[in-house]
């Protein structure tokens, strides 16, 4: 089997400050890690590796020079080959447009079965990447799978993950599949996985190794615009509630209804 | 269909500062009766897909038959919910219109120059707050975190129009088929996923006060969660406790009951979104963090809520 896997750099979210005058990020000396989710997409890959001899699992990121360190990373965890699609083209770009140059990217790397990628990154937040990827490939998709049951000869089956409980899938290959931290545990990276890492070349490809109109790229492509950003209001102080217990009790319930906090017949 | 009330109620405040009128699409298999439904809550407008291979969620066969019908009607704005089937569904629209998606939007308003949506939603974590437009592409597309929006009221004998769509598909079209749906029973959820948790602590006095503070829970559909103090008692498992070296937990509402407030619980559960605390020390540290705070006794003022909560019904 051949498997791609889509990953993503972000900024360590736990760490982040944000400037509160500017309402922007303050990225300086805040680490970047590969995307949770995103572990578990490719030790979901890895694991189907070891059990199928022969296959080979490819990583691909877009993003700036800087993401060939989460793909190193994916390499050292045990990842055959990793392809980094880099360009100022691709710069500002919406779920819309990234999705196009990642399917590009996939594209390239050809003859894949199955596609990975996680379900959502935990800075853009939109879990939008993985399904505009598949739509853009043509390709069935199955977004937060918790359990990969069986590999058929034409299809996978899997377990999708549902508000109250889940539901069991069979999706025909090739196909999308994007991963929720139930997954799996990810594996960590090996001594010896770091040093291979660091002796393997990173294939790096831009808009015109992926055939890509710039007008189809980045900012120029994306739909969607940041208009502001800011940060939240910071909780006001809290209310202290008076009068009788029941005065108050019945005071506590009216306002969490008037606030949405409780909804009728709950 | 919680979420969907809540949408119309949006859509409907929306469309009354453009000037458009309401309508939703209903896919399923004999779905007549939830296309009234949707009529009652206040839709011009319900297109119905009605069909067997629509009975299940599928991306395949939804995306198509609501694309086919954007093409048709040319919405200006879409709303779905942002449940798991929504940030599934609505991604793949959006590709396929050639336009843009707003994922998670918390907020969403008519700017009164141009009448283009803005639409408000929570990025890094909830962290950062950004509000996204989409200029030049139509329908503008959200997905609508649930439990935000007010919901739309329900009229007995509105009315509203119902247009059956056309729905075919082509032999090997639906490429992901539905074997079987487990649902989890209620006791499974974890106190991560719980919408409401009530805690208690040491001011229960003793492991029976966990009986009342779980009927509270009961009765908001919540679990029950409690402080370190209490699970040293021996009161509870520690499988419910909050906090620094237990569970860190963000539901809804979070009900403290007899907790002093110590910073390590506090470190599991102050990014709840709404906090009520009981204490009957009103120098309770844990009233610092709390959005509501009712100085008393537990065992007095836990009653009284049940109490009020049976006559909003
Ligand atoms: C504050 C803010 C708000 C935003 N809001 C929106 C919005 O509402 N709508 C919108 O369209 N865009 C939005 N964006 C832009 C969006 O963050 C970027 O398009 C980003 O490149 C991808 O989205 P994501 O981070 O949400 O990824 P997600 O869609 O959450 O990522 C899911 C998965 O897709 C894969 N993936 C994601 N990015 C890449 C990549 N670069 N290379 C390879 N695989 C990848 C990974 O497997 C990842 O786990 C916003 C950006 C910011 C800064
Ligand atoms: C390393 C470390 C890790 C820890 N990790 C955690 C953790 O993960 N989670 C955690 O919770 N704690 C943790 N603790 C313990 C923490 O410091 C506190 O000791 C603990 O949270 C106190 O629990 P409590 O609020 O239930 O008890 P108390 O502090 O004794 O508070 C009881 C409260 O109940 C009120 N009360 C009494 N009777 C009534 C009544 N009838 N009606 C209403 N109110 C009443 C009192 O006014 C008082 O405020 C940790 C401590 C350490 C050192």
């Amino acid at each position: 089997m051949k498997i791609v896997v889509c990953i993503k750099q972000v900024p360590d979210t736990n760490e982040i400050k944000i400037d509160p005058l500017k309402g922007t990020l303050m990225r300086d000396g805040v680490p970047s890690i590969l995307n949770p989710d995103d572990a578990n997409a490719l030790e979901a890959a890895l694991q189907l590796k070891e059990e199928y001899p022969g296959s080979t699992v490819s990583v691909v990121t877009m993003g700036p020079a800087q993401a060939k360190y989460a793909l190193r990373e994916c390499l050292a965890m045990g990842a055959n080959d990793a392809y980094l699609l880099s360009s100022r083209a691709f710069g500002g770009a919406d779920t819309c447009a990234t999705s196009t140059t990642v399917a590009a990217g996939i594209k390239k790397i050809g003859d894949f079965d199955i596609i990975f990628a996680g379900r959502q990154a935990i800075d853009g937040d939109t879990a939008q990447v993985g399904p505009q990827v598949a739509q853009r490939l043509g390709l069935p998709i199955a977004t937060y799978v918790q359990g990969i049951r069986e590999i058929r000869e034409k299809s996978v089956i899997i377990e999708r993950m549902l508000e109250d409980g889940y539901e069991i899938l069979d999706v025909q290959r090739p196909c999308v599949l994007t991963a929720v931290k139930e997954l799996n545990k990810p594996r960590y990276m090996t001594v010896i996985g770091i040093e291979q890492a660091y002796q393997k070349e990173i294939t790096v490809w831009d808009e015109v190794d992926l055939e890509l109109d710039p007008a189809d790229c980045g900012h120029n492509a994306s739909p969607t615009k940041v208009f502001r950003s800011f940060t939240p209001p910071p909780k006001g102080a809290g209310e202290m509630l008076d009068g009788t217990v029941n005065e108050m009790a019945q005071s506590l319930v009216n306002k969490l209804f008037d606030t949405h906090v409780l909804q009728k017949g709950q | 269909m919680p979420v969907v009330i809540e949408l119309i109620g949006e859509a409907k405040r929306l469309a009354a500062d453009i000037g458009c009128r309401v309508c939703a699409i209903i896919c399923g298999h004999n779905i007549d009766q939830q296309a009234n439904e949707l009529i009652g809550y206040g839709v011009d407008e319900v297109f119905v897909a009605d069909a067997p291979e629509l009975k299940n969620y599928t991306t395949d066969a939804y995306t198509k038959v609501i694309f086919e019908a954007v093409q048709k009607y040319k919405p200006e704005i879409m709303l779905l919910g942002a449940t798991h089937i929504g940030r599934d569904l609505g991604p793949s629209i959006a590709v396929k219109c050639n336009t843009g998606l707003t994922a998670d939007c918390t907020k969403l308003d008519i700017d009164p120059t141009d009448k283009k949506l803005m639409q408000t939603r929570p990025a890094f974590g909830g962290n950062l707050m950004a509000t996204i437009i989409c200029e030049d592409h139509r329908p503008q597309m959200a997905t609508v975190r649930p439990g935000i929006m007010q919901k739309a009221e329900y009229v007995k004998n509105a009315k509203g129009k119902k247009t059956e769509l056309k729905v075919s598909f082509e032999e090997g079209e639906l490429r992901e088929k539905v074997l079987k749906i487990v649902k989890s029973v209620r006791e499974a959820v974890s106190l991560t996923d719980a919408n409401v948790v009530v805690s208690g602590g040491l001011g229960l006095g003793g492991p029976e006060g966990f009986e009342l503070i779980k009927k509270l829970a009961d009765r908001l559909g919540g679990v029950v969660g409690s402080s370190r103090a209490a699970v040293d008692a021996g009161w509870i498992a520690p499988s419910h406790q909050v906090g620094q070296t237990g569970t860190t937990v963000r539901p809804n509402l979070y009900i403290a009951c007899g907790i002093s407030g110590a910073i390590q619980h506090l470190a599991g559960m102050q990014d709840s979104k709404c906090i009520v605390a009981i204490n009957k020390d009103e120098s309770a540290a844990i009233f610092e963090v709390a959005d509501y705070g009712i100085v008393g006794d537990l065992y007095k003022v836990i009653p009284a809520i049940l109490n009020a909560l049976d006559n909003v019904e």
